[in-house]
């Protein structure tokens, strides 16, 4: 059989595919008539509120939530104010825009969140129209007011309102409007009759998008492509242009035919897709334009919303569920009509070996032969990616596996991670789950994102299944999702603080990373304090655990697991907090029983609060600390009499702490200042606060003798240090004659080599050399040495026999000098080292 | 805290020492001079807790600038809270944090710089140097792996490690797969080795900190040595602005002689200058144009190297003056006596002359220390008598630094309980006789015989293991203890053979510069085995650490 390409046709259209997602699962009476619809992208929840326009209060509008698949999730009657718009954010929630400019924020079991406002100028000229739009900044809010002013808010999570400019020649609502981001900005898009504006913060900018057909007099409707890269304008003379949304590039403009204004118009292309595509919407019709003249046109059964998504577009409606999207390159390749690409070979190939037939071979080789196997298995698992039925991927994705038996060295990654994501695809497709997930949308969202979208529906299991499957990271996946079910767990008012924190130790025992206090936060939240407590306990970090016992005035718990975490700033606030909470008293107590915590408070009151730290040392009977605390204080009193005061406070608590020593030497320190004080009347010398040593020494230099020997026998001085004393000061003065009386007072208790050295230190050689022949024999030799007296040097040394010590006056002689004297120092070492 | 100030164009930070008032007119200064600027504040918030007002005020009297607050080494909470008291929070435009917790201060040191950290811990029970400790150690095991043995002594190497298993568990399921650079890290509390920082170092890195001491890597030293002799001008004017040096392993020469005992560094001094002068000499040699390039272009090298040995002769002929000085001699005799246990439960007249002739209190106070932990505490009468003599000479305001130092152990009346310092001494064989200086063979050369506790501990950890010497660690202040860390399946070290081990040693309360040599030391030797890294609360000596721990009232004056 020979293999021959049909002669491809000029190809006229792009190639469309509408997929059944679901049938749906509601059961509408009037289908989408009459009501405010919207469904998240990323095959999110749809909502929908039944007669929003009616404004009694017997008939009460129902706000009504459903999976993609039609299951319901919520349904509630609406009791707040006339409904705008509806709208979902990026993370699954519900914003219903009101008539006076407040938002609702509903999750999507229909549990109320918050709600905020736009303003108000908003609220006071009220909502026209609004848009809700998503953006890298999270979910945005868009209204046109009816005094013809546009407010926006760029991220309904850190509301910035900003209101844009005036547009000029306004007179109505404008024909058609919606939001831009581009260059890290939101901006406005406002037609206005055949003006285009663009408005930004600070500016309103006409502009003109290039190469519009000039038999249009007004723009009817705009739509923005998911990327913000696209803009699309349909005239009222039934013309679709398309473009770049930043106006400077035409790509083609289709005549639909058709000059009624449509319901919707939404783009409808892949990523990286070559051509531009628009889904235009009409009642009972819907049309898609393309680069060509011609246009497909598709008839509808009942009225229906447009869901832009990034890779095509959801159709809903009453009772079905689709999804229209461009073909995929490779699907295209793979499953076009006699096609020759390799993937389609493969296919084939693999068709023929499970019939066991030969011609699998033929086919292989014709692969083969063009080199062009990994290419083949590359189409073959990307198409699979892009397929919704299992069976279809099935197919080809055995046929991948088949053709990766011929090939050495194939990376096995994408085939390994597309099954992955397939399984994981396939199983929130599920009609139970509801979230139609095409392939590129999931790489796009990511895991993460899909895993939290499983946990706002409650989906625990499915989603713990999902990260066990992918070997997510425990503490970015299992970890997280049983976080999240513990929050909501902690939230069951049926059960008894017990079964819950046993359930949820148990649940999450195991798991890594869990912040057990986030969980405690969330049951406080829900007035469970007492389970809050109980699940704190398992929390790792103390840190966490703090400022939740503190919320929940479970101070002595707070301040012990503050200690626990070793963080003193932690220890700190707790007893700040404290501080200020509680009454002096029990406040003492609960420190009393925390050490930690009260020597930190000890050292943060030395530093601020002298006075409470003296009542805390009073509360312990720590007398020895008050003591010190008084000695402290004394020193920063000016005032003599104060200061004694203060030191006699001290004295006493001394001996309270039974402590002699202190007590007795700081009544020392009274008695000395007292005296230093009178001498300093009587003799006008500066005294106080001097030493002991030092008093006495400036009484010896100023000649006070007397005064100083009182003083050496009142304090008990001890003789060496009285004698060493004088005889600096003495030296001091020079006051040589005095020394020298004093010198042969009495015998000296520290010898008569400091005499010696303290008079060549002041260089009198001559008074030195008076005391050389007082000192002891072992100090002889450095005394005469000291004065410069070799030959008695050498003569002691020799004398004692001591062979250290004439090596020491042996290194002083110098050669020349000291010739005759060296001879006889060898000698004399020479015998004592024998011996 | 480094402080710095680090200008980068418009941009200032500025680091703030609250010591407020003189330094925020600094900054004042600076704010005003610069127009149009971003002032950024960097401040310590244990320091701001406590004297922030001056610092605020004046922040908010500069309303119209731009202001940022950036905590170091930590945010605070504190700090914020008394911000917001102050009512001028909302005048920063940012907060933040700078998180600093182990600085790099050489190849194999990290230091905390956290001056007052032994203080706190021991004298005023105040553990937060120890929570940024253990934050520091995290942040370590996140860059380098987790620690899979933890070893330690005393009650903060305990708290420190039990911090850091907590932090652990709390950071369970965010681990990093990081190949364990260490496999030992040893916590040692400073109070189990009181004695090593009060002994006088002896080699040449720790004599220049005991006698000009070294700041941030940097010494400031008497510029006459220093004097550029230019031909001509004779030397007329001398520098008066100290010569400031950067130390570190970044220089050759240095990184070579400054953990050898000071009497070996001469030689090795005169050994590099013949190595310089005869590399000088090869120009004469150099006889092809190839030839003169190659000289050429070593050159600048050479040079540095020539500067850097002059520099270092001049250091080391300013310490030698000092280490030949009687009083030296004298005070480092002394100390020895100390240590091997001679005459340790009597006054000694050296201290009682020393006291007499009024040396400086630090030197007296070191000395009656190191008496006091080498008889493990002093008769009630020989303690009584210091002290009285102390209070005399130097004042009566002493008796708070007195008290102090008894509280954290460094003085001590002796209790019924015996002297087992001998014991200590004998079994880790804290003295040996014979040190050999030039060619050691033993840490004890970085103290002329006395070999550092600290280390010897850690040495014996080495090989073979504490279980030898139980007896001594029982003797020891605080416990022991050893944990150990999962390490993740997979990422257990495979050691080659003849590959090292390497152990962090984390001293906790400071770390001498001699200590650090004697490690260095281990790791250079040939059959260890193992490689230490060393990381401390502050580098200190014992005149920084004594000065550390002492209360001068007058100094708290308004």
């Amino acid at each position: 059989m020979s293999l021959k390409p049909l002669d491809v046709h000029f190809k006229v259209h792009l190639d469309l595919k509408k997929i059944e997602l679901y049938e749906m699962g509601w059961n509408l009476k009037d289908g989408l008539r009459e009501c405010l619809v919207a469904a998240a992208p990323y095959g999110g929840p749809i909502s929908l509120l039944k007669g929003h326009n009616r404004r009694s209060p017997s008939a009460r509008p129902q706000l009504e939530i459903y999976s993609s698949s039609g299951l319901p999730l919520a349904s509630f009657p609406w009791k707040s104010g006339v409904v705008k718009q509806l709208g979902w954010t990026v993370s699954d929630d519900l914003l219903c825009v009101q008539e006076d400019g407040t938002v609702l924020v509903y999750d999507l079991l229909g549990g109320f969140k918050r709600h905020f406002s736009m303003g108000n100028e908003v609220s006071q000229s009220q909502v026209l129209e609004t848009k809700i739009f998503h953006s890298p900044y999270g979910t945005g809010v868009a209204i046109l007011t009816g005094a013809l002013r546009f407010t926006l808010a760029t991220n309904i999570d850190d509301i910035k309102l900003r209101r844009l400019p005036e547009v000029p020649g306004l007179q109505g609502a404008p024909s058609c409007w919606a939001v831009l981001t581009q260059d890290r900005q939101s901006k406005v898009l406002v037609a206005n009759g055949s003006h285009l504006f663009i408005l930004d913060n600070t500016a309103c900018t006409p502009v003109t998008p290039p190469g519009l057909s000039p038999q249009a007099s007004s723009i009817v409707h705009m739509c923005v492509s998911f990327s913000y890269k696209y803009l699309a304008l349909l005239t009222d003379s039934g013309h679709v242009w398309m473009g770049t949304s930043n106006l400077k590039e035409k790509l083609s403009e289709v005549d639909t035919k058709i000059k009624t204004p449509p319901k919707q118009m939404a783009w409808c292309r892949r990523p990286k897709s070559q051509q531009p595509s628009a889904v235009v919407m009409w009642d009972g019709l819907l049309i898609v334009v393309g680069e060509c003249k011609e246009t497909i046109q598709y008839h509808l059964d009942d009225d229906s919303i447009l869901v832009p998504e990034l890779d095509g577009v959801r159709i809903i409606s009453g009772t079905h569920h689709e999804l229209l999207q461009e073909v995929p390159g490779a699907c295209e390749e793979i499953f076009k009509i006699a096609s020759m690409a390799p993937g389609a070979l493969l296919l084939e190939a693999h068709k023929e070996y499970e019939k066991e037939s030969q011609k699998a071979d033929e086919y292989l080789r014709e692969i083969k032969e063009q080199s062009l196997l990994s290419e083949a298995v590359r189409q073959c698992v990307e198409a699979a990616g892009h397929e919704h039925e299992p069976e279809t991927q099935k197919t080809l994705l055995r046929a991948a596996s088949f053709g990766k038996c011929f090939l050495s060295n194939f990376p096995p990654e994408q085939f390994v991670s597309m099954c992955r994501d397939l399984r994981v695809l396939n199983a929130v497709r599920d009609y139970t789950v509801g979230i139609p997930l095409t392939h590129t949308q999931f790489k796009q969202m990511t895991v993460q994102v899909l895993i939290d979208r499983l946990v706002y529906r409650k989906l625990y299991p499915l989603a713990i299944e999902i990260c066990r499957y992918l070997k997510t990271p425990e503490y970015q996946g299992v970890s997280r999702v049983l976080k999240h079910w513990a929050c909501y767990k902690v939230q069951q008012k049926e059960e008894s603080d017990e079964v819950i924190a046993k359930a949820v130790s148990v649940k999450l025992a195991d798991a890594a990373g869990i912040f057990y206090s986030e969980i405690a936060t969330k049951a406080y939240e829900s007035g469970r304090t007492e389970l809050a407590i109980k699940l704190l306990e398992f929390e790792p970090r103390s840190g966490e655990q703090v400022p939740l016992l503190l919320k929940m005035k479970k101070s002595p718990l707070a301040l012990s697991k503050a200690i626990e975490s070793g963080d003193t700033d932690l220890v700190y606030t707790v007893v700040m907090y404290l501080k200020n909470e509680l009454n002096r008293g029990d406040f003492f107590m609960m420190l009393r029983n925390q050490p930690v915590a009260l020597s930190l408070y000890k050292q943060f009151c030395k530093h601020q609060e002298q006075d409470t730290l003296k009542d805390l040392f009073n509360q312990d009977d720590d007398h020895e600390e008050l003591g010190n605390l008084y000695v402290k204080a004394s020193y920063k009193e000016q005032r003599l009499e104060a200061r004694i005061a203060l030191l006699q406070s001290a004295v006493d608590e001394y001996y309270k702490a039974k402590n002699e020593f202190s007590a007795k030497t700081t009544e020392d320190e009274m008695r000395l200042l007292r005296f230093q004080r009178k001498l300093e009347e009587e003799k006008g010398e500066l005294l106080v606060g001097f030493s002991l040593h030092d008093t006495m020494t400036t009484l010896l230099s100023v000649g006070l003798h007397k005064h100083a020997e009182q003083l050496y026998k009142d304090f008990r001085v001890p003789d060496k240090r009285f004698w060493w004393l004088k005889l600096k000061s003495l030296a001091e003065k020079e006051d040589w004659e005095e020394l020298e009386k004093f010198g042969k007072s009495k015998k000296s208790p520290i010898g008569y080599l400091p005499f010696v050295e303290v008079c060549i230190k002041h260089h009198n050689k001559y008074e030195a050399k008076k005391y050389v022949s007082k000192v002891t024999p072992e100090q002889k030799v450095k005394a005469h040495l000291a004065v410069g007296d070799m030959e008695g040097a050498a003569e002691a040394a020799i004398e004692r026999r001591n062979e250290s010590e004439i090596s020491t006056v042996l290194s002083r002689c110098s050669a020349t000098t000291d010739h005759l004297l060296m001879e006889r120092l060898n000698r004399a070492k020479a015998t004592a080292v024998k011996k | 805290i480094c402080f710095a100030l680090l200008c980068h164009r418009t941009k200032l930070i500025l680091i703030l020492e609250c010591q407020a008032t003189k330094t925020c007119r600094k900054y004042v200064d600076l704010a005003t001079n610069t127009d149009n600027a971003n002032v950024k504040v960097l401040i310590d918030p244990k320091q701001f807790s406590r004297n922030e007002a001056n610092g605020i005020i004046i922040i908010d009297k500069l309303q119209p600038r731009d202001f940022h607050i950036l905590f170091v080494p930590r945010r605070s909470l504190l700090c914020e809270q008394r911000l917001k008291e102050k009512g001028v929070l909302n005048s920063f435009t940012n907060i933040d944090e700078y998180i600093l917790d182990l600085i790099p201060y050489d190849g194999d040191l990290l230091s905390m710089e956290s001056e007052s950290s032994f203080r706190e811990c021991y004298l005023e029970n105040d553990q937060t140097s120890l929570y940024h400790a253990a934050k520091g150690l995290m942040t370590l095991q996140a860059l380098y792996g987790t620690i899979p043995q933890i070893f330690g002594k005393g009650e903060c190497a305990r708290h420190v490690a039990n911090m850091m298993l907590r932090m652990k568990r709390e950071f369970a399921g965010s681990q990093t797969q990081i190949l364990p650079v260490f496999d030992t890290l040893l916590l040692l509390d400073r109070n189990v080795d009181l004695l090593t920082p009060l002994a006088t170092q002896l080699t040449y890195e720790g004599l220049i900190d005991e006698i000009f001491g070294i700041t941030n890597g940097y010494v400031k030293l008497p510029p006459e040595k220093f004097a550029q002799k230019k031909q001509g001008e004779g030397g007329k004017e001398l520098p008066t602005e100290p010569k400031k040096l950067q130390l570190n392993s970044a220089e050759e020469l240095y990184a070579e002689i400054r953990d050898k005992n000071f009497n070996a560094v001469g030689a090795a001094l005169s050994k590099k200058a013949k190595i310089i002068s005869a590399a000088f000499e090869e120009r004469h040699n150099a006889k092809t144009v190839g030839e003169i390039k190659q000289f050429v272009s070593q050159l600048p090298h050479m040079q540095a190297a020539r500067s850097s040995l002059a520099n270092h002769t001049s250091i080391a002929e300013l310490i030698k003056d000092i280490t030949t000085s009687e009083d030296f001699f004298d005070s480092l005799t002394v100390e020895q006596e100390f240590m091997t246990g001679v005459d340790t439960d009597k006054v000694s007249t050296y201290i009682e002359d020393c006291i007499a002739q009024k040396d400086p209190l630090i030197k007296i106070l070191r000395l009656v220390c190191m008496q006091s932990v080498c008889n493990n505490g002093l008769k009630q009468k020989v303690l009584d008598y210091y002290k009285k003599e102390i209070l005399q000479t130097y004042g009566y305001k002493h008796i708070l630094t007195l008290k102090n130092l008894e509280r954290v152990g460094l003085l001590k009346p002796q209790s019924t309980m015996r002297n087992n310092y001998p014991t200590i001494r004998k079994t880790l064989k804290l003295w040996m006789e014979d040190a050999n200086e030039q060619n050691p063979n033993d840490i004890s050369y970085v103290y002329s015989g006395y070999a550092p506790l600290s280390v010897r501990l850690t040495q014996v950890l080495a090989r073979p293991g504490w279980r030898s010497i139980e007896e001594v660690l029982k003797m020891l202040p605080g416990p022991h203890f050893e944990e150990r860390q999962q390490v993740p399946t997979g990422l257990h070290k495979k050691r080659q053979p003849g590959e090292n081990r390497t152990i962090l040693v984390f001293f906790l309360g400071g770390v001498t510069y001699a200590e650090i040599a004697a490690l260095r030391f281990l790791s250079n030797m040939e059959d260890s085995g193992t490689e230490y890294i060393i990381a401390a609360t502050k580098l200190i000596n014992g005149t920084s650490w004594i000065k550390s721990l002492m209360d001068s009232p007058e100094e708290n004056l308004p």
